[in-house]
């Protein structure tokens, strides 16, 4: 049995579960049931995804009788698929792991049980096509199965709208890459990825096929403009589907790209880059800006989500710059943090999605203003999330930092790059990359802050209990992979060098021979970290702190009130609200992004009227882009309105005017 | 033999800017007084007020978790390992390849990060007002941190800290625009990143316009000296860094005999003396500024070490 077959399998497997979902679904067994076979099949999946990528061998192929008929479904196995095949099984082993716990208290089970492992199944299916149609419909049923999940909770408007925003921005997704493929295949249209990698692309087709992949992939994994489903459509799904839509389904869509990009298309220029670079910069901080603005903690990790997926961006950006101008060592440097990046992030943000949906168990609140105090009733699931947080935050000695690390190194390669506009446009992205990674830590700062730490701000939250076993279970397992990740990265980096090899025919240097497991990307004398021994001085130095002054000097503690100038106010208000403690942010950025407009109504004194405290958000994005297409939409439909009112002779002379335009304009053609 | 000699070294640094950094503090606030013409404490009154804490019994706010416990701690270990990572008299330090300069603009950030939670800790108005003004203030400064950090790497070919500052004392560097705003922004940052006037107080208490006090403010006993002292490491480590990217002449290189680190050594207090004049001469000179200029000042720096990176990805020579 080669890998293909064994992903084949498990995808399959996966499937035979929809009929149990759909069946067994409103039954109280159904749920341990499935999410246990779920489980186990990932993990089938994940062994065999990362022996694949270990063993670095020959792609496996298997064409099977499936789909259009003169193509046959192709399926492939290689690196590149084998890496993310690892990333998505491993989020869905957690995520069915801490499903065993959370699915308990889905209301409606019957409408997540079906979707679930079909879900999983697709994402499977789409890193394994190996040919467009396979792709596209893959794709389609990864896109419709998370729509599923999205409207599970259908009554609610706010998900009936996401579940709207988010179909429509799929089709048109699907639609850019179904024109991309098909620039790709040419006249011939032959549409067997091998095909279309073997033939070459004139400029001006792989210009239009980037940028259509660019689209098409992007609306997927949330690039700015067209990330705005997605902070609607992620949150309104059950947690622990949230988790696998931010944390991995974004990642199958980096997948397309690379796939696409780097592989299928072979030609790349360097103003393509640039497209790719800018993109990514002002993803990256605009997905963190409007996190830092939400209060719905759930939102406010999806908004992180596409600030990370701009960080990857930026690698991917950067790792193209290189490639075009033949510097196939940067190019591996630069792809390795983009998908290192894609590793890290899958873990730590599903860490932090179970995190958000074990506080909604134990408090039924997604709302921050409505959390605070959790620490001390839920110590387990708080230090959880504080993992999950000083991670994504790129503090060492984490995972975050490394890849990020990675970028910066790969950013201090590129003034050898000979393209002016390159030249100035790097730094630039440099400098956003760099302002995004300072407003994470605030952004995750204040998510802990608010959520966890403080006085609780509402009953549920003051009576929120610790949540089961296996939402810790995957909890913890996530935090540990996100410490050894951060320590031990040369592990990661060594396994990803079959994927460099393959998309930029070059890989980093080989990790595990250096001395004391330190990572060194191009040179010891340019630059080296160890995460190891980072987080071995940090223990080492605040153990030996606290023992020594525990020891010599004082360990006495006494319980007393906080300071209260004086004047003790029992109410959980006075403290900093998730609001105010963005509101500097909001100031600084917000002015000019958001243009944040602040109202308050201050009563005279005698009036018994309620002080107002108004705050407006324009979100740029939603005005100028998608505001304004819906306006034309509705413009256009209201012009050809009056055709639904002809008489049937208006309606013939239409037909026949509309055939003789046709007519003459075929003759003119031809 | 020559690595028991560089752990010697390295040791020797790690607890010199331990030893040095609350001289410093007591130096620079000697020195404001001073020209305020008042006595002032004595240079050692820091030390004398670290003991006292470090004795004292520690009043915890009635809700205080666990991670406001574990934070002072935390706090210090990453600030202490960032300072080690600085060379102070010698270069070549032997721990230097496991971080460099992104990693420790990167430990700072962590050493932040818990600060800023340990504020919001308790719940109380003053630790968020502090908190949330101290992560507006690093959104700005860390990016420009980063972009000092750049130019400094453009120039010397490393991210290295110890290959920096052996590059900064040959003669191939020479007079160069990027390395001038380099040195503006970093001062700048470096004003704003240690709390000081125009920024930031450190000398009030309950005042509506500080950041870092206010953060600290429920802090006490053992705690507070672990704060305390981190705050002082902070600003030596500044200090040093200024000192051994733009002033590195003096620099003991690797394998200099004892005599030559000796002397490298009364060098750097000197440096670190005159460094704490001029802090306390440009305290007194200017008056603090609102909060919302901050965002200004900052962003001036942030500009103004961007254009040196432009600068220098257009020529290696500016």
């Amino acid at each position: 049995m080669t890998p293909v077959d064994i992903g084949l399998g498990s995808v399959v497997l996966l499937l035979a579960l929809v009929p149990v979902g759909i069946v067994g679904g409103r039954r109280a067994a159904a749920t341990p049931l499935l999410y246990t076979a779920a489980a186990l099949i990932s993990l089938l999946a994940l062994a065999n995804a990362l022996g694949a990528l270990l063993q670095a061998g020959e792609p496996s192929v298997i064409v099977l009788p499936l789909g259009l008929p003169w193509l046959g479904g192709h399926f492939r196995l290689d690196a590149v698929s084998a890496f993310f095949l690892a990333v998505i099984n491993l989020g869905g082993v957690a995520a069915s792991i801490y499903a065993l716990g959370y699915g308990r208290h889905e209301q409606a089970p019957h409408r997540v049980l079906p979707f679930y492992p079909a879900f999983l199944a697709a994402m499977n299916l789409v890193l394994m096509a190996d040919d467009a149609f396979a792709f596209l419909l893959c794709w389609e049923l990864m896109s419709l199965a998370s729509w599923g999940l999205v409207m599970a909770h259908h009554h609610h408007h706010d998900n009936a709208r996401a579940g709207f925003i988010y179909l429509m921005m799929a089709s048109f997704g699907t639609l850019s890459l179904l024109l991309a493929f098909g620039l790709m295949a040419g006249a011939e249209g032959d549409y067997a990825f091998a095909a279309i990698r073997a033939a070459g692309h004139s400029p001006g087709v792989a210009a239009l096929a980037l940028g259509l992949a660019l689209l098409g992939t992007g609306s997927k994994a949330g690039l700015v403009p067209v990330h705005v489903w997605l902070p609607l459509a992620h949150p309104a799904a059950p947690s622990h589907v949230s988790a696998l839509m931010s944390g991995v389904m974004t990642k199958v869509a980096v997948y397309g790209f690379v796939r696409i990009v780097f592989d299928l298309l072979g030609t790349t220029t360097w103003w393509g880059a640039m497209v790719v670079l800018a993109l990514g910069g002002v993803t990256a901080v605009m997905g963190v800006l409007y996190a830092l603005v939400q209060n719905d903690l759930k939102r406010l990790l999806a908004y992180s989500s596409v600030e990370n997926v701009g960080i990857i961006f930026i690698g991917l950006g950067l790792a193209l710059a290189f490639r075009t101008n033949a510097m196939p060592w940067a190019a591996a440097l630069a792809l390795t943090a983009a998908m290192l990046h894609v590793f890290n992030h899958s873990l730590f943000k599903s860490l932090l999605f179970f995190g958000a949906g074990a506080v909604l168990t134990a408090t039924g609140r997604r709302d921050m203003e409505e959390l605070g105090g959790l620490i001390h009733r839920m110590p387990k699931t708080s230090f959880a999330f504080l993992v999950g947080s000083v991670a994504i935050s790129a503090l060492p000695p984490l995972n975050g930092f490394v890849s990020e690390w990675m970028t910066f190194q790969a950013v201090l390669l590129s003034p050898s790059l000979p393209q002016w506009g390159l030249k100035v446009l790097i730094p630039a992205v440099g400098c956003l990359l760099a302002l995004a990674a300072a407003l994470a830590a605030a952004c995750f700062v204040r998510a802990f802050g608010i959520a966890f730490l403080g006085r609780p701000r509402s009953q549920a939250a003051a009576e929120a209990a610790e949540v089961d076993g296996f939402s810790l279970a995957a909890m913890f397992g996530l935090a540990l992979l996100c410490l050894l990740a951060g320590i031990l990265p040369g592990l990661v980096i060594d396994s990803l060098a079959p994927v460099a090899t393959i998309l930029v025919h070059d890989r980093m240097p080989e990790q595990l021979g250096i001395p004391w497991l330190s990572i060194v990307p191009i040179a010891a004398s340019r630059s080296s970290y160890n995460g190891l021994l980072v987080f071995l001085f940090i223990i080492m130095s605040s153990s030996l702190a606290a023992f020594v002054i525990h020891r010599l000097a004082s360990k006495a503690v006494r319980r007393g009130p906080a300071w209260d100038c004086g004047t003790p106010d029992a109410d959980p208000a006075t403290q900093y609200s998730a609001g105010g403690f963005s509101q500097p942010l909001r100031r600084v950025f917000g002015t000019f992004v958001f243009l944040a407009r602040e109202r308050v109504h201050m009563p005279q004194p005698g009036d018994a009227r309620p002080a107002v405290f108004h705050v407006r958000l324009l979100d740029p994005v939603w005005s100028a882009v998608y505001g304004r297409l819906g306006r034309a939409v509705d413009l256009t439909a209201g012009r050809f309105n009056k055709f639904q009112t002809l008489t049937i002779r208006g309606y013939l002379s239409l037909v026949f005017l509309s055939l003789v335009t046709l007519l003459t304009g075929l003759a003119i053609w031809l | 033999m020559a690595l028991i000699i560089d752990l010697n070294i390295q040791f020797t640094e790690m607890f010199l800017v331990l030893l040095l950094s609350p001289l410093l503090t007591g130096w620079v606030r000697k020195v404001k007084a001073r020209l305020l013409r008042r006595q002032g404490p004595s240079v050692w009154q820091p030390y004398r007020d670290l003991a006292r804490l470090l004795k004292k019994e520690v009043v915890l706010a009635e809700n205080a978790s666990w991670l406001f416990r574990v934070a002072p701690y935390l706090i210090f270990a990453a600030t202490w390992v960032a300072a080690a990572l600085v060379p102070t008299f010698a270069t070549g330090l032997l721990f230097s390849w496991c971080a460099d300069l992104i990693a420790l603009a990167a430990l700072v950030g962590s050493a932040r990060f818990f600060l800023a939670l340990a504020g919001l800790d308790v719940g109380t108005g003053f630790g968020g007002i502090g908190s949330s003004r101290e992560v507006m203030i690093a959104s700005l400064a860390e990016p420009a941190t980063l972009m000092i950090f750049f130019s400094l790497a453009l120039i010397a070919g490393s991210t290295q800290l110890s290959t920096i500052a052996g590059f900064m004392q040959t003669p191939e560097v020479g007079l160069r625009v990027s390395l001038a705003m380099a040195l503006v922004a970093m001062l700048m940052v470096a004003i704003a990143e240690n709390a000081r006037i125009p920024v930031d107080n450190p000398a009030t208490h309950l005042e509506l316009t500080m950041v870092h006090e206010a953060m600290v403010l429920e802090y006490s006993g053992r705690h507070l000296a672990m704060i305390e002292l981190a705050a002082s490491l902070k600003l030596l480590m500044y200090l040093s860094l200024v000192g051994c990217v733009f002033v590195p002449w003096g620099l003991s290189p690797v394998g200099g005999g004892l005599a030559r680190h000796l002397l490298a050594a009364g060098l750097y207090v000197g440096k670190l003396a005159v460094g704490g004049v001029l802090l306390a001469l440009f305290e007194t000179s200017i008056a603090k500024m609102r909060v919302f200029r901050v965002p200004e000042f900052l962003g001036a720096a942030l500009m103004l070490s961007l254009l040196g990176v432009l600068l220098l990805f257009v020529t290696r020579s500016f």
